[in-house]
């Protein structure tokens, strides 16, 4: 440590930035490989057979995904209804 | 009982081949017949780590292909008795490899009484660097206390864990070993790079040593000879180490820790 960044105040350790950073990325890619891809294909195919049953659905516009938040998940179901006032 | 061991990565350039060379002849000086291959097809560079190069006539593809036998393809190691290195070919492409092939290379090893088939393997994720973790019994996972090969390394973890032999057929799983090379005390020290604590917190795997950043990897590689054999200097020492604690020996770390030059060597230099 020199004498001028004892005058002029520390900057933040690169390597805390660093390993700050690989935690949350690590977390993230273990998230996204270990739930997505099971279930979620299928509960979609599943939510569209049942909703198109009661009302015309574009497959499209049915968008489903998990997210993780600290320590519990959110399933997010986001379901465009057709505009059917004309 | 033959044992496979991958030296894996993902990232290139952190010390693979350097691994495989110091490694494979560690083990064959401690008496176990060991045999290193090299699985970088189209790149080979083991040869040239282990001094070699001129001796290779045959290589582990052609081995596949039926073109040579596999002891016609060996190269007996300069430096150890009972060491031999499989080159890889060098004007092939990686697809040359099948998965059948390696697995009738590895078997035959087997057959030929050797304790342990080390893999060199090249960097990247695709077929070259899957078939070379594919049959591993152990793993070493060699990792630069820096974000995009800690990253790497954490997804070559998952790779093993789901497609190596041991992971698809439901078997015991790979036993994972993380190396951290280019280690450099003072820069951990002052703050500038991960500790080796740090990048075993976030890979939650068993270290199995440490290589500090030397010139000696460099003097080594420009004669050809692989680093433990440079007597005396620090990655020699510690890839001694690596050695011994892989065949189950307690051995302290060492070139972890800095140590702050005194007054006099600040005045008068030195290393």
């Amino acid at each position: 440590m020199s004498l001028l960044s004892l005058l002029f105040g520390e900057k933040k350790k690169t390597a805390s930035i660093a390993k700050e950073r690989l935690q949350l990325i690590i977390a993230r890619e273990h998230g996204s490989a270990s739930h997505g891809p099971d279930f979620l294909p299928a509960l979609q195919r599943e939510l569209i057979e049942v909703i198109s049953k009661y009302v015309p659905v574009n497959p499209d516009d049915i968008k489903v995904q998990l997210e993780k938040q600290d320590n519990y998940e959110v399933l997010e179901v986001n379901i465009v209804l057709p505009d059917n006032r004309d | 009982m033959t044992r496979v061991v991958v030296v894996t990565s993902g990232k290139g350039g952190v010390g693979k081949t350097t691994t495989s060379a110091a490694f494979a002849s560690g083990l064959a000086l401690r008496g176990y017949k060991t045999a290193v291959i090299d699985f970088d097809v189209g790149l080979r560079n083991l040869d040239l780590i282990m001094g070699c190069e001129r001796r290779v006539v045959y290589d582990f593809v052609n081995v596949i292909n039926g073109e040579a036998k596999l002891n016609q393809a060996l190269i007996k190691d300069k430096n150890c008795e009972n060491l031999f290195v499989l080159p890889a070919s060098q004007t092939r492409d990686k697809d040359a490899l099948t998965e059948e092939g390696v697995e009738i290379v590895i078997k035959e090893l087997e057959h030929m009484g050797f304790d342990y088939v080390v893999c060199d393997s090249p960097a990247g994720i695709e077929r070259g660097a899957v078939l070379a973790l594919t049959f591993a019994d152990e793993a070493i996972v060699t990792t630069n206390p820096e974000v995009s090969s800690v990253r790497d390394s954490d997804r070559i973890l998952g790779i093993l864990q789901s497609k190596s032999r041991r992971a698809a057929e439901g078997r015991e799983p790979v036993k994972e070993h993380l190396l951290i090379t280019r280690y450099s005390p003072k820069r951990v020290d002052e703050g500038e790079m991960l500790s080796y604590k740090d990048v075993q917190e976030l890979l939650r795997v068993q270290l199995i040593g440490v290589i500090p950043e030397s010139e000696s990897v460099l003097h080594a590689s420009n004669q050809g000879t692989p680093a433990i054999h440079l007597k005396g200097t620090d990655v020699s020492e510690a890839y001694s180490d690596v050695v011994a604690r892989f065949l189950g020996e307690d051995r302290p770390l060492r070139f972890v820790d800095y140590e702050k030059p005194g007054l006099i060597k600040r005045l008068f230099g030195g290393k």
